[in-house]
């Protein structure tokens, strides 16, 4: 018996279940990370074998929940990478701002750091109140976290930082009120911010966006998936809108590649090009 | 098959198929020093795809990849999503992500939490490799002071690869070498500055038998 064999049939019939079961579709997610959450969910839960969580996937809604979790868990921050929030506040707000309306959509926002620091940006740059912030995820435990706007206090050394260096013009203090081991954001940034649940596997476009994050999400998609959803990103684009991917993310290998222009690289700020 | 079995262990190619395709190298506290050491062996048909993870801060520079390329015969670079492993490369992971290979022999990244406190991680990239290459990986544990590694040597070990050690006592910080060698069946210890020539040995071997 092969054991990368086994270890590819038993993860088919898991994801097999939990579509069955749940219709979430994991298929398409890229294998070597999904491998990993999965063998580490079968020693978190003291199983034997992958095969021992279908039963459990099958039968007990909460396992699921477990699951779903740990296929959300990411590391995120507020202002991470803050070169590319600066570039972010330089270059493409000035775009932004010869809109009347500005629809932002920050897809798979996972537990919602990096829309705040959007949020912050777009106020201090007196964008925010002509700004819809969607931001969408398909982990409600992600959403509600986002929602609440509240973080381990501990964090708030490191989100300073990032928030200095990402170009910020006030002290980041401004923007929490620290109690006991939580930050709590402050509530007016969320008067322009949509949480709704968005799954980016089925879901279609729901507006029309001047500038669409995604930032890290891609990386866990197989090449189809990521295809599929660079296409929905497209579509939901206006003419000359803007996407954003994580640093490492790139067109390069993707049919929306001639739909887009490097606006900036380093940076992977893409923009629709103006013929197509 | 009488005549595999009296080959040495020297002679880890057969022909022209590779019997190893790629090397993966996990290394941390004095890992500038050591692999500037082992990259310069590498000349320009070496046929292995070679791929690092050197532990540092999440500071989004490519100084290491530049620096190596400047030693090295073989093109350096921090690959991106997607792109394909290609032998005769090096390969080094870049700041504050995990890398991993899928089985398509490609390149995938994560931004899952820290493993042994660290982003890229060592045990990351070996277990991806692992189920990649199977019996075609080399995996190579060098100074450190941590045990990220260990693990993920254990498991290119089960999947029928070959493990290499730095001689702890050629290391500059000995607990990472220490740690594979407590944890896992090594097959080879070597001495720092025999690191090199050794990956390079399998090469020449190659030739020997064409």
């Amino acid at each position: 018996m092969n054991k990368v064999e086994t270890l590819e049939f038993e993860v088919n019939m898991l994801l097999e279940a939990i579509l069955f079961r749940y219709g979430y579709d994991f298929r398409h997610y890229a294998r070597a990370s999904l491998e990993r959450r999965v063998l580490n969910r079968v020693q978190l839960s003291g199983l034997d074998n992958i095969s021992e969580m279908i039963p459990l996937i099958m039968h007990d809604p909460n396992f699921f929940n477990l699951f779903l979790k740990d296929m959300s868990i990411t590391v995120t921050e507020m202002f991470r990478d803050p070169f590319v929030f600066k570039q972010i506040r330089d270059s493409v707000f000035t775009q932004l701002k010869t809109y009347s309306r500005v629809n932002i959509w920050h897809a798979g926002c996972a537990t919602g750091e990096e829309v705040y620091s959007m949020a912050i940006m777009l106020k201090e740059e007196g964008l925010l109140k002509r700004t819809q912030i969607y931001a969408t995820d398909f982990n409600n435990h992600s959403l509600e976290i986002a929602a609440k706007g509240i973080y381990p206090a501990a964090k708030m050394k490191l989100f300073t930082e990032n928030y200095l260096n990402s170009g910020g013009k006030n002290s980041f203090a401004d923007y929490y009120q620290a109690k006991y081991e939580c930050a709590k954001l402050t509530e007016s940034l969320k008067e322009h911010i949509t949480f709704a649940n968005h799954n980016l596997i089925k879901d279609q476009v729901f507006a029309q966006m001047h500038l669409v994050m995604c930032r890290n999400v891609l990386i866990y998609f197989d090449q189809n998936l990521q295809n599929r959803v660079l296409d929905l990103f497209k579509q939901s684009l206006i003419h000359r809108g803007f996407l954003i991917l994580g640093d490492k993310e790139s067109l390069d290998f993707s049919i929306v590649n001639d739909s887009f222009d490097k606006y900036q690289y380093p940076e992977r700020i893409y923009r629709r090009s103006t013929y197509v | 098959m009488i005549h595999l079995i009296n080959i040495s262990i020297q002679s880890e190619f057969i022909g022209e198929v590779l019997m190893y395709e790629a090397i993966v190298i996990g290394v941390s506290a004095g890992g500038l020093h050591a692999l500037s050491q082992i990259v310069p062996e590498f000349e320009k048909d070496y046929p292995l795809a070679i791929i690092i993870v050197q532990h540092r801060l999440n500071d989004h520079n490519d100084f290491l990849a530049e620096y190596l390329n400047k030693l090295s015969e073989l093109e350096v670079k921090e690959p991106q999503s997607l792109e394909s492993v290609l032998p005769s490369h090096i390969y080094v992971a870049p700041a504050g992500y995990h890398l991993l290979i899928e089985r398509n022999k490609k390149f995938s990244f994560s931004v899952d939490p820290p493993v042994c406190y660290s982003i890229p991680s060592i045990d990351v990239l070996f277990q991806s490799a692992a189920i990649c290459y199977q019996e075609k990986l080399i995996g190579v544990i060098l100074t450190g002071a941590n045990s990220d590694g260990s693990d993920g040597l254990k498991t290119i070990k089960e999947y029928g690869g070959l493990t290499v050690v730095q001689d702890p006592s050629t290391a500059e910080v000995d607990f990472m070498p220490k740690a594979a060698i407590n944890n896992t069946d090594i097959d080879h210890i070597i001495p720092l500055k025999q690191i090199g020539l050794f990956l390079k040995q399998l090469e020449f071997n190659r030739v020997k038998h064409e």
